[in-house]
């Protein structure tokens, strides 16, 4: 993409001896052959999961949200939770794909057709959240300003849940605009080698006719551009509107300034965290450790540090602020999160937040893949937690006391956050199977110049 | 009886953990200063070189709805309640209210649009200026004071919940009621959420006509027993106190027929016409004899519940006064035959 050249020094992003026609070879290997015993059976265990939340999600929209365990004090729980927690995953592909693509951050080309078809199937499952949670989900288009003939009945543009409605559909539709259109020559590609007639005719349709003529080049390159430019902003947005649900409201936990910034660094360590937790497998079953490599992994771990810890001054700064405002509504409610009925949550959340990715201020830790892996995982686990927290113990005693309840799930609704999962990993295995899980027209326009062996010629 | 027995109870936290809900004070300081126990909140205003102290409810950033020929709302003296809960069955009735069964009201989603809360004292309750233990204060004490508060919707002018429903479900009418639309009500439970106040109802499942609900409406007779001027809600959508806007409606209605206006006392809601105490009087602000505006003296007694907020309620409460010396006399008194 850029022309200018790279230092010999640094450490090559692509390693082995590798050609254009050996990355070829090597990218469209899961496309064209058949799925190993390992994809196979993740995607059955996926599958079932999904069936099994979709299950749950029937017998919720037959029965009534009653069917969770939300009650009057708590009227949202795990729905939102979940909700909030995918949106946060989300947010590494377009990072990845957007800013990184803006600082010519070159080893995001490895990893962002991964995530950003992870940030789409991440919103995917998030949507289905604030879609079903309603009490009449199958009114939900009310929260659409169209034309109607109900009178002069129209949405609430002062309602957060209404800037919801914009942020994640903008977000949604725009990332997979980006997503797509870096598919293009990659389908082309993959239509190019098929043999199978059949194939070739649906790849020759979906890659819109893609020739690899220079004006194609040219446009791609700039479409490319502009939809960076258009993301940019949205990495920051989508979740400070997230955030403004709880920031706006005026219950005690939710009503803090710090929640915007607090929720968008929230969100690119859990996305971060998830890009991780599939690219450590994804290399290995589909053979690409030469692709992503150690440095990768490395890098992706920095920025687990950095913006862990944004989050953990994030978690002092409430406390402190709580403490300081003088608020007695507010300074209970922080109390309460760390002493009260939920404690075990909030120190998960602590544990798994703001310990474990520093770890990875040490070498080694960042450099091994299994502690990578399972630190990855923790995070996973403590940012879910985060959102539990901030919903749940906030909502459980607020204002009243005569209105404090405890809140406890359903196997419902624990059904349908597994089957969302399932879902996820369904979306994500197919696309595997489907579509070149790295940028591979990108990642050739580097191979000269960060190409393992190219290097060691430079050198020699 | 060694069995367990799980209670399905409505309230299941039992202390006011130091805050200034039940607002209370004793006759001897009430005779002493009867804004005793009451005292204001007061915000330091600069305007230019001057500062001037303003009580909290007169300070907003918000623009004040239009108030049209009524102003609806409602004084609730605490002193006179005594918990019995009549207005809670009124209101039931009145309303509709489905009734839930014992599994749900474990689940905390009794439906009532309105609630008696009921406070003990906890032997950690803060003194004045002072900050309690939390953990000691969720204690109520061995032998306890205890209060009572009727809570229903406070009918906020700048009311939280109204802001954050994406559909504008629930409104502010021209009346000072906030008033929700069912039909329009997708069921976000976002206004739940916001209401301070925790007083509204989410239809959690369809509990009319459903044989899970083996109530009064699932038959004929049992149906008899609904207020015909009252819609039955269904499935997923909020409810709350409306203030009896059937009531209200009814004695508008009348009076325009008659060609006169609304007269004082002519409408009454559930709650303060089964009330047999008085603790509850219903009335038209913008009357200027009304009771509820002669009432309505925050330099006394009255108070909003969890002014600090500034919602602006039209529901306002009257502090509590004890007479605790002749309490204190009678156990002394007591004591001393005892001994």
């Amino acid at each position: 993409m850029s022309g200018n050249h790279e230092a010999v020094v640094r450490d090559p992003l692509i390693l082995g001896k590798k050609t254009y026609h050996q990355m070829t070879e090597d990218i469209c290997r899961p496309i064209e052959g058949k799925a190993n015993k390992y994809w196979w059976i993740s995607f059955i265990v996926a599958f079932v999961a999904m069936i099994w939340g979709m299950t749950c999600l029937a017998y919720t929209i037959g029965t009534g949200i009653g069917s969770w365990g939300a009650n009057k004090t708590v009227g949202w729980a795990w729905d939102i939770t979940n909700f909030v927690w995918w949106i946060g995953i989300g947010h590494a592909g377009t990072l990845i794909s957007a800013i990184l693509l803006l600082f010519r951050q070159r080893w995001r080309m490895s990893i962002n057709r991964s995530a950003e078809a992870m940030t789409i199937f991440a919103v995917i499952c998030a949507g289905l959240f604030p879609l079903f949670h309603t009490g009449r989900p199958w009114l939900d288009y009310w929260m659409l300003p169209l034309a109607n003939q109900f009178g002069s009945l129209w949405v609430n543009f002062n309602s957060p849940l209404l800037w919801d409605v914009f942020a994640i559909s903008t977000y949604f539709s725009v990332s997979l605009v980006f997503w797509y259109l870096g598919l293009l020559p990659d389908l082309a590609t993959v239509r190019d080698r098929c043999v199978d007639p059949t194939k070739r005719f649906i790849y020759g349709i979906i890659s819109f006719g893609w020739k690899g003529t220079a004006r194609d080049w040219h446009r791609f390159e700039e479409v490319s551009l502009v939809l960076a430019g258009l993301s940019t902003p949205l990495v920051l947005s989508v979740h400070t509107i997230v955030s403004f649900d709880f920031a706006t409201s005026i219950v005690p936990g939710w009503h803090t300034t710090i929640f915007p910034p607090y929720f968008v660094a929230g969100a690119i360590f859990s996305g971060f965290a998830m890009v991780l937790t599939l690219m450590i497998i994804a290399r290995k079953v589909l053979g690409l450790q030469e692709y992503i490599t150690l440095q990768h992994i490395e890098l992706m771990n920095k920025i687990i540090i950095l913006t862990g810890s944004i989050v953990g001054v994030a978690y002092t700064t409430e406390f402190f602020i709580a403490w300081y405002s003088g608020n007695g509504y507010e300074g209970y409610a922080f109390q309460n999160r760390a002493f009260g009925p939920y404690w075990w949550a909030y120190w998960s959340m602590m544990t798994c937040n703001v310990i474990t990715p520093q770890l990875f201020w040490f070498k080694k830790i960042r450099t091994s893949i299994m502690a990578t892996f399972i630190i990855s995982i923790f995070v996973n686990i403590g940012m879910w937690f985060e959102r539990f927290v901030i919903i749940v113990t906030s909502l459980h005693r607020d204002y009243l006391p005569s209105s404090w309840v405890m809140y406890s799930p359903t196997f419902i609704e624990v059904g349908i956050f597994v089957g969302t999962i399932g879902l996820f990993f369904v979306l994500f295995l197919t696309f595997s199977r489907l579509f070149p899980v790295i940028a591979l027209a990108e990642l050739k326009s580097i191979l000269k110049k960060t190409g393992n062996q190219y290097k060691k010629k430079g050198i020699l | 009886m060694d069995e367990d027995y799980l209670f399905a109870a409505t309230q299941t936290h039992h202390t006011m953990m130091g805050r200034a809900i039940v607002k209370e004070t004793t006759l001897e300081e009430f005779i002493k200063n009867p804004n005793a126990g009451n005292e204001p909140e007061l915000l330091e205003i600069k305007a230019g070189k001057d500062i001037k102290k303003e009580r909290t409810e007169n300070v907003t950033l918000w623009t004040e709805h239009e108030i049209g020929n009524h102003h609806w709302g409602l004084s609730i003296d605490l002193n006179s309640c005594i918990g019995c809960g009549a207005c809670v069955v009124a209101c039931t009735a009145e309303n509709n209210v489905s009734v839930v069964g014992k599994d749900e009201v474990r689940r905390s989603r009794e439906m009532h649009w309105m609630r008696i809360d009921r406070y003990y004292s906890s032997d950690a309750d803060p003194k004045e200026h002072q900050s309690g233990d939390n953990a000691l204060m969720e204690i109520p004490s061995d032998m306890p004071k205890v209060v009572y508060q009727p809570v229903m919707c406070q009918h906020c002018n700048h009311a939280p919940c109204e802001t954050v429903c994406p559909v504008i479900a629930t409104s502010h009418s021209s009346e000072g009621l906030n008033q929700m639309t069912y039909n329009r009500c997708v069921g976000t439970r976002y206004c739940a959420n916001n209401c301070p106040y925790k007083v509204r109802r989410f239809n959690w499942f369809q509990y009319s006509d459903n044989k899970d609900f083996d109530f009064n409406t699932n038959n004929d007779l049992g149906k008899m027993v609904l207020n015909p001027d009252v819609v039955v809600r269904s499935r997923g959508v909020m409810e709350k106190c409306s203030m009896c806007v059937q009531r209200i409606q009814e004695g508008k209605l009348n009076a325009k027929k008659e060609g006169r206006q609304v007269k004082e006392g002519e409408v009454n809601t559930a709650c303060a016409q089964t009330c047999p105490t008085q603790a509850i009087t219903f009335g038209d602000y913008n009357r200027k004899d009304s009771a509820i505006n002669t009432m309505w003296k925050p330099e006394e007694r009255s108070y909003h519940l969890l002014g600090e907020l500034n919602v602006q309620p039209n529901v306002f409460y009257q502090t509590k006064v004890r007479n605790v010396e002749e309490v204190a006399e009678v156990h002394t008194k007591g004591a001393e035959k005892h001994s």
